[in-house]
């Protein structure tokens, strides 16, 4: 193992991709994330690769399209607004199963908003975002270590159920210098997917297509419940613990009476809260859920039996709460705390709520 | 014993499949030249092309390699992903006015800038087919169209555009000619440009562009004859035939 350096939480996304044999990035210049691209600027290069700035997120996108049915391990990133663009395209994508990874370092919205830290696209990540009936993989590192674990694990979940998967950081996370440690490289051979596009081995039926029309109502329908089928076994792998490392992290929740729920930098806040609240003799614990898509219900519908209540604290106006109660199913109370428009809540501001929800008197 | 040649035949590099276009409409045509382009310069196993939507979103099925069907307008960036990845083989885009006219301007004229080693092969038929007749970019000044009733107003629309002429002001493109395929003569040059598009891209030369002038006899309310007597009458004049940048000086060759 190599020894540890130490890293901006972007660039950290860049050296990861090219580990994970990712050659082909395209993008369009947006704050918070535009270390990433500097990197990969520079790198890509390096590696015989190529660094190509798009002329719009819509064309970047529907270039890692053609990149991917081509064969590529393919990465772009963009944030909010840019990333709304690319909605488009990662229909597509999806639509024709392609793999790829789209990072979005979140910034405030609606509209242009601010480029201050902000967890408001999590609707736009978890439900899809563009139009159809389909799904993305969405996975939310918390520390600049799991931005590199997590770029290359979405390398290998996109390759492996060939569809698009998102990195969901927030502009915190991306500026943040950590020491970490970077696997080893990964090989990565274009021609090893037998159904890209230009690959010169033989395959079944004589060409290859990438395709997302299917104007026979029938065909259509089984395409799409195909794609149900292939979200379903994501689904249960996840809850089965084949992703255990990937899925979900808890902390001092065994006996706790409240269990916090946030993700990405809040998580690494709502852990201090724990401990602060556990010095003042509130059995507090906290659920991080890691990755978003597929949601780690589970294990919060387990903590539902056991605990009295539930605090999911986000920046935003509440966006993942509604997951987290569709897994506590009404069970126990779920309450939620949160600051928007590039606000990051301090310790003591959610300590004071969970107080009040503790202590009503 | 007589000997017998065949002389016209599919070509190689197109599948079975019956065309869905229209009758006379030019899109089949421009297809089989397609086809028999690849196959002559021996590059049919090799192509790879991009639909994008409009009425030859099912292109693919016409052709016997490999196929990439894109969102409106966005073929030239997907076949810029394809061509970075694979620049061993042939790739093109196959669209129509309304896309790459319209909705696709920002992806044709920055693929056109940076160079991309690809053919694009532009059916300008004034008119957006596959939806109904509306309105395209090229729909002619007084033309009718479904959303256009009254006939293109200049004031209100401005003109067609007149995509050779713009792409032909880059530096990049080493390729960028207009042909018809409404007489004998035409088609021949048309076959000719193809030919000197994808024979560019086989040496690694740059960007290519085909701007074919076509006609839509179901949208444009017209028999095939008549739809391309209008072709040359009105039509034409507005987009005139012939090659704006030739880097190399192919056509000359
Ligand atoms: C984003 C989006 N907007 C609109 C459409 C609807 N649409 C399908 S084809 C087309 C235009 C086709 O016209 P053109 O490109 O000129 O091709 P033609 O059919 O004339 O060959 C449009 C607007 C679409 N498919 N996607
Ligand atoms: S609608 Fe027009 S362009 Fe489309 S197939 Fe028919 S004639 Fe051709
Ligand atoms: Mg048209």
């Amino acid at each position: 193992m190599a020894d540890k350096v130490l890293m901006k939480g972007n660039e950290v996304i860049g050296e990861a991709a090219v580990l994970a044999g990712c050659r082909y990035y395209f993008g369009y210049p947006i704050t918070p994330q535009s270390e990433l691209p500097a990197y990969l600027a520079r790198r890509l290069p390096e590696v015989e690769g190529v660094f190509l700035q798009a002329e719009s997120e819509v064309a970047a996108i529907n270039m890692v399209y053609g990149a991917a049915s081509a064969g590529a391990r393919v990465m772009t990133s963009s944030s909010s607004p840019g990333v709304s663009l690319k909605q488009e395209g990662l229909s597509y994508i999806a639509g024709a199963e392609m793999p790829c990874v789209v990072v979005n370092v979140v910034r405030g919205g609606p509209g242009l908003g601010n480029i201050s830290p902000a967890q408001s696209d999590y609707w736009q990540a978890t439900r899809g975002g563009g139009h159809g009936d389909y799904r993305t993989l969405v996975l939310a590192p918390n520390s600049v270590q799991e931005m590199a674990d997590m770029t290359i694990a979405a390398f290998e979940l996109a390759d492996r159920f060939r569809n698009p998967v998102l990195l969901l950081v927030d502009g915190i996370l991306g500026q943040m210098m950590e020491p970490v440690q970077l696997p080893a490289p990964t090989t990565y051979d274009i021609n090893q997917k037998p159904w890209a596009l230009g690959n010169p081995n033989p395959r079944k039926g004589g060409r290859n297509l990438c395709s997302t029309i299917f104007l026979d109502v029938e065909q259509l329908e089984e395409h799409n419940w195909h794609l149900y089928q292939k979200y379903q076994v994501v689904t249960d792998e996840f809850a089965k613990g084949a992703y255990k490392h990937l899925a979900v992290e808890t902390h001092a929740v065994d006996d706790a009476e409240i269990v916090l729920v946030g993700y990405g930098i809040i998580s690494r806040i709502l852990k201090t809260v724990v401990e602060k609240a556990r010095k003042r003799g509130i059995k507090a614990g906290l659920v991080r859920p890691k990755t978003l898509w597929p949601f780690p219900s589970q294990v919060l519908a387990d903590l539902a039996a056991k605990t009295k209540q539930f605090l999911v604290v986000e920046m935003s106006c509440g966006q993942m709460v509604e997951d987290v109660k569709l897994a506590v199913d009404g069970k126990k109370p779920v309450f939620f705390f949160g600051r928007t428009g590039g606000t990051v809540p301090s310790d003591f501001e959610i300590l004071n709520e969970v107080d009040k929800l503790v202590r009503p008197d | 014993m007589m000997t017998m040649e065949q002389v016209f035949a599919r070509p190689k590099s197109m599948s079975k499949t019956p065309f869905h276009y229209c009758p006379g409409c030019d899109h089949g045509v421009v297809h089989r030249l397609v086809g028999e382009c690849l196959d002559e310069l021996e590059v049919g196993d090799k192509a790879i092309g991009v639909a994008p939507v409009g009425c030859s979103v099912f292109a693919y099925d016409y052709f016997n390699f490999d196929f990439n069907q894109a969102a409106h307008g966005r073929a030239p960036a997907v076949a810029t992903g394809i061509k970075r990845v694979r620049p061993d083989r042939i790739v093109f885009t196959y669209q129509g006015d309304g896309d790459l006219a319209a909705i696709g301007t920002a992806e044709i004229v920055h693929a056109a800038n940076r160079g991309e080693k690809i053919t694009v092969i532009f059916i300008n038929n004034a008119i957006y087919g596959m939806t109904g007749g509306q309105m395209a970019p090229t729909t002619l000044v007084g033309m009718k169209t479904a959303t256009s009733p009254y006939g293109r107003d200049a004031q209100l629309c401005g003109n067609p555009i007149k995509v050779s002429e713009m792409l032909a002001t880059l530096e990049a493109p080493v390729y960028v000619t207009r042909v018809a395929v409404n007489t004998p003569a035409n088609l021949m040059k048309a076959k000719k440009a193809l030919k000197n598009a994808f024979r560019l891209q086989k040496e690694g030369k740059g960007f290519t562009f085909v701007e074919v002038v076509s006609i839509c006899p179901t949208n444009w309310g017209k028999s095939p004859t008549d739809a391309h007597q209008w072709l040359a009458e009105k039509m034409l004049p507005v987009f005139p035939l012939g090659t704006y940048k030739d880097t190399l000086g192919v056509d000359k060759s």
